[in-house]
């Protein structure tokens, strides 16, 4: 069994116990990345020198004994829109491609706090604008399960590198499913905490009253770890949610009786891959089997998900993007004419083209004439879908259907075809536009590529979305299946 | 240059007030005025990716008790929205702003033109964060920026365009900034910047009901720049109309040194803000508690001064004005209140010698060590006979340079007035004795010798004889 | 409501962005398959419906008027592109 497929109690113990070493664990992440990164190219910087130099500063804490958190020492991965202090954080674009950031975001406190190791920076869709990675402006990453394939995005280095045994878990962010839709891309585990749960101080905004950082993990357990780690109010984010914490692990129970799903039937309608359903079927017949009980459902909004998501979130992204004016930070274009001039290069070069439609878009959206039509119009529909999930969450404890209608696609396959890209969404806007929490965890695979089974929640409720994610693992082999790399 | 008669001035103002808390708005920065360029920044003042903002809580308490000091109604719910602009002192390409839900709305303030007093309407009060600093450098080819004005708390007053003069524009900023400084809100300093406005200016023939094209004056940086460049505006846009032209809808700069304005079309390209609420900040829910709370900080404002000096101390109109129009003149008047009853002469010091002093010399009361004890305690040695109106007038110098207190000067310089009988009755003689021509003009009738007699008696005694009891003694010796 | 080149351009110029003929081409084509794809919201009656900015009913977030240490000036300048005298410098302002 490889290193990081044990579990995080095992290693935790291991390390305690001094059988292992976090060098050992460090050094196996990059000869691991040694290994595979060439075929997966899921990091876009590394932070191998510093991670050694944790390593044994940490290896020489354990020797003088005494209590750990669970995290402590394990090998992480960032996505590169989460600012790292003193590491470069590109947000895979052009114009970033040079920032050093002056100061760590919340999460990174976090991790470090609990002292697990980061091992670099993962890359994404630039921006978090996209669902393949297709749009970094430096390379693509690869789904580990087949390399001819996207391993979905826009977190599409944080599920391929955990996916890829290249890290023990990951951080990602999600903001229209940009965590869920890789995780099941690439067969993994993939949480998308409840808006507010997860201080978004530091994550380079792309759409503010969306974006949610997560954890991808290779099984759920994990990620109710990781989410302890990162979870919790941040007077530094006025959206952050003033909540109790709950022991998520304690949740963990495996006892799904009594639990009352609902299955939206726009979730497996038209456009749904039948292998896809065929595996969300399966899947909600081991609840079944396990003293829960599932009925169909109808979240009539869903069809206008996608229309309001891309308005809102554009919209949103055209302001939030405004600051990469080529003033403080990032690459300036050079021998500009005038200001205009170094404002319109800079952004013109340093932008790829799902960057610049969203900014268009949004522009637009939110332009003198067409406000009200637009953006306004989008609030609005946000408002019923949000009731959708309010009158489902009325009568049921959880709402389950596929986390994607279809398994990964081939890179280049969907390239040029902006709103087909976007219909990919289906089963995961709805959720974000909510701000519900919801997890993707491995139900199956087709023709080699994994499926995600989507588990979503009431808000704040992430321990029962978590206890129905474990109790279906610990009946299912899903999850402990790698890629052959 | 025609003559602005035929048409009436219309002018709304747009006051922006820094706010002079600690703490930027949405960042722990400091606001403190002066610092090294770039030393009061921060990731979340700068801009840099990531970064989020969380709202001080005093600057919206400020904005709250202004607005309610400018009679406006408080809103239930307010809300932050961003405005979109590239400009390279606004780090984040948008500026945190207030669109349709502000603090304050519908308020007014009445100010005083030529002894008539005017309402003037307050559209809005809103919240808002301040720019950084451009300098132009490099022969005007480059410019400079300093972020550390980023951030820092504004209110922008927006008023009706119910003004009609270049005198009321000044008295309507005037009245604005002291009931700024009487809420303790703000340093409204223009020189510094804390204090600054944009005027909107068009005329329209009288009886007219529409308004005519508006022209957004911008960049007078004093009271007199706010006047000045107003009343070029008139000229200009009059000249325009006269000549059967149209006025073109545009911002202006005011220059100061040149006493014009010039247009600053094609500097800056047609706006288009794209308002809409700031999903980085949450509703502000504001209850009737909370609009107690701040309701119960604020002071007797101006108004409420005035008409208590004039009803209880019976100060004229005007001067219950001038001293009211700067708090700490009016709070200087009340220390001195306390030292003695003559409210009269308070007032009368203050609006001679005081003002000519500080106007002679550019400076504020607080610029003076003068305190309001010391000329209330003055009077009090005037009213007693202890000194005389001439030593006054040296007892005052001193206490402008030096801040020492009547009694003090008095008995270090001498200058106490004497009154003893035998004393002036010594000097009395021996002015008799030098003058025979003035006293034998008196005996033959001519009244006039005694002031002349009693002139050369102050003079004797440098000032100190009691002029009263120098009169009365001379006229019963020359009996 | 169909989007012309010259929206576009007009859009771009708002944006700051500076787009090829090849560019302006496409994301005309490309937005109007969006907004007509969007179009189909007004089929749905909102007249009494609040527009929701933030899921979570959070209000008056505030903070107590406290300094914070604010950046030593190198790392204020750390990512300029250009500076002079710890300022940040750009062209003139000038069109």
């Amino acid at each position: 069994m490889a290193l990081f497929d044990l579990r995080l109690q095992d290693v935790h113990n291991k390390l305690n116990n001094k059988e292992l070493s976090v060098s050992e664990l460090v050094s196996a992440s990059y000869a691991r990345i040694a290994e595979t990164e060439p075929a997966i190219k899921a990091f876009i910087t590394l932070n191998e020198e510093n991670a050694r130099l944790q390593a044994s500063e940490l290896d020489k804490q354990l020797q003088q004994g005494g209590e750990r958190g669970l995290l402590f020492g394990l090998p992480a991965g960032v996505k590169d829109n989460i600012v790292t202090e003193g590491l470069l954080t590109t947000c895979a674009s052009q114009f970033l491609s040079n920032y050093d950031p002056i100061y760590d975001a919340t999460v990174v406190r976090k991790l470090k706090a609990a002292q697990s190791v980061t091992i670099g920076k993962l890359n994404m869709d630039e921006f978090a604008m996209g669902g393949s990675n297709e749009n970094s402006s430096f390379y693509p990453t690869r789904n580990p399960w087949n390399t001819e394939y996207v391993p979905g995005g826009s977190s599409g280095g944080s599920a391929a590198s955990v996916a890829a045994g290249q890290v023990y878990f990951s951080l990602g962010s999600d903001t229209g499913g940009s965590i869920r839709q890789p995780a099941a891309y690439c067969g993994i585990v993939g949480l998308k905490p409840t808006y507010g749960l997860v201080s978004r101080f530091g994550l380079v905004a792309f759409a503010s009253s969306l974006d949610q950082i997560g954890p991808l993990t290779k099984n759920v357990e994990d990620s109710a770890y990781v989410l302890q780690a990162i979870a919790g109010y941040d007077a530094g984010d006025s959206t952050s949610a003033n909540v109790e914490i709950p022991d998520y692990t304690a949740a963990l129970t495996g006892d799904v009786k009594g639990l009352r799903i609902g299955v939206p039937k726009e979730y497996l309608g038209a456009g749904i891959d039948p292998r896809v359903k065929e595996a969300v079927l399966q899947a909600l017949a081991v609840y079944e089997s396990l003293g829960a009980t599932w009925e169909e459902v109808s979240l009539p909004h869903t069809e206008y998900a996608i229309a309001t998501y891309y308005l809102l979130a554009s919209s949103e992204a055209s302001s939030n993007l405004a600051r990469f004016d080529g003033v403080r930070y990032g690459v300036r274009a050079e021998n500009p004419e005038n200001l205009i001039d170094l404002y319109k290069k800079s952004r013109s070069e340093g932008f790829g083209a799902e960057v610049k439609r969203r900014i268009m878009l949004g522009t637009y959206a939110l332009s003198s004439g067409y406000y009200d039509a637009y953006y306004l119009k989008a609030q609005k529909v946000r408002t019923l879908i949000k009731q959708d999930f309010d009158q489902v969450f009325d009568q049921y404890d959880l709402i389950i259907g596929p986390t994607a209608p279809t398994p990964a696609f081939r890179i280049g396959e969907q390239v040029g075809d902006p709103l087909t890209m976007y219909l990919n969404d289906i089963c995961t806007i709805p959720v974000s536009l909510a701000g519900v929490p919801a997890i993707s965890v491995p139900c199956g695979t087709a023709d080699g590529l994994p499926i995600g089974l989507q588990i979503i929640g009431k808000a704040f409720d992430e321990s029962t979305v978590l206890r129905a994610a474990h109790a279906f693992e610990q009946h299912t082999e899903h999850h402990k299946q790698r890629p052959q790399l | 240059m025609s003559e602005p008669n035929q048409y009436e001035t219309v002018v709304g103002l747009e006051v922006h007030v820094e706010l002079h808390t600690n703490s930027k708005i949405f960042c722990g920065c400091s606001t403190a005025f002066g610092a090294p360029p770039n030393t009061h920044t921060c990731p979340i003042c700068l801009g840099h990716p990531g970064v989020l903002p969380v709202l001080n809580r005093q600057a919206v308490d400020y904005a709250m008790k202004a607005a309610m000091a400018l009679n406006c109604q408080i809103a239930d719910i307010s809300k932050f929205d961003r405005k979109n602009y590239f400009y390279p002192d606004s780090p984040k390409a948008y500026q945190i702003s207030q669109f349709d839900q502000p603090i304050g709305e519908h308020g007014w303030i009445d100010i005083e033109v030529n002894g008539e007093t005017k309402r003037i309407g307050i559209t809005r009060l809103h919240l808002e964060e301040d720019a950084g600093k451009l300098t132009h450098v490099d022969g005007g080819y480059a410019s400079l920026v300093d972020f550390n004005r980023v951030g820092t708390p504004l209110i922008e007053i927006v008023s009706e365009p119910d003004i009609r003069t270049p005198e009321e524009a000044k008295a309507y900023l005037e009245k604005i900034k002291a009931i700024m400084q009487y809420c303790d809100v703000s340093d409204v300093k223009m020189e510094e910047g804390s204090l600054r406005c944009d005027a909107n200016i068009s005329l329209r023939p009288y009886g007219q009901k529409e308004f005519g094209t508006r022209a957004e004056l911008k960049n007078m940086n004093s009271f007199r720049g706010v006047q000045r460049g107003l009343e070029y505006e008139q000229f200009r846009q009059a000249e325009i109309l006269d000549g059967g032209g149209v006025v073109i809808q545009e911002t202006r700069r005011f220059d100061d040194a040149l006493g014009k304005s010039f247009s600053m079309r094609g500097k800056e390209e047609a706006h288009d803000y794209r308002y809409f609420p700031d999903p980085d900040l949450v509703q502000l829910h504001i209850s009737e508690e909370w609009k107690q709370s701040v309701r119960a900080t604020i002071p007797e404002l101006p108004d409420a001064r005035k008409a208590r000096y004039t009803s209880e101390y019976s100060l004229p109109s005007y001067d219950a004005d001038v001293i009211t129009s700067s708090k700490k003149l009016a709070d200087f008047f009340e220390e001195s209140l306390s030292y003695t009853k003559d409210a009269k002469a308070i007032s009368n010091w203050i609006m001679g010698d005081l003002l000519g002093y500080l106007n002679a010399n550019g400076q504020e009361i607080t610029d003076v060590k003068m305190t309001g004890q010391g000329l209330g305690e003055m009077i009090g040695l005037l009213e007693s006979g202890t000194i005389n109106g001439k030593i006054a007038k040296t007892v005052f110098k001193a206490m402008l340079e030096s801040g020492k207190l009547p009694q003090q000067i008095v008995e270090e310089q001498g200058l106490v007035q004497i009154s003893d009988e035998g004393a002036v009755l010594v000097i009395v003689d021996q002015i008799i004795e030098a003058n025979p021509q003035s006293v034998e003009d008196y005996r033959a009738g001519k009244d006039k010798a005694i002031g002349f007699l009693v002139g050369q008696i102050m003079k004797a005694s440098k000032g100190k004889a009691n002029p009263a009891l120098a009169n009365k003694l001379l006229i019963e010796r020359l009996k | 409501m169909s989007i012309t080149p010259k929206d576009v351009e007009h859009v771009a110029r708002l944006a700051r962005l500076d787009l090829s003929d090849s560019e302006k081409e496409q994301f005309t084509e490309q937005l109007n398959a969006i907004l007509k794809y969007a179009e189909k919201l007004n089929g749905l009656d909102t007249d009494h419906v609040a527009p929701t900015s933030h899921v979570l009913p959070i209000t008056n977030v505030m903070r107590a008027d406290e300094n914070r240490p604010s950046l030593p000036i190198e790392k204020v300048l750390l990512n300029a592109p250009d500076e002079e005298d710890g300022q940040f410098k750009v062209p003139a302002v000038l069109e």
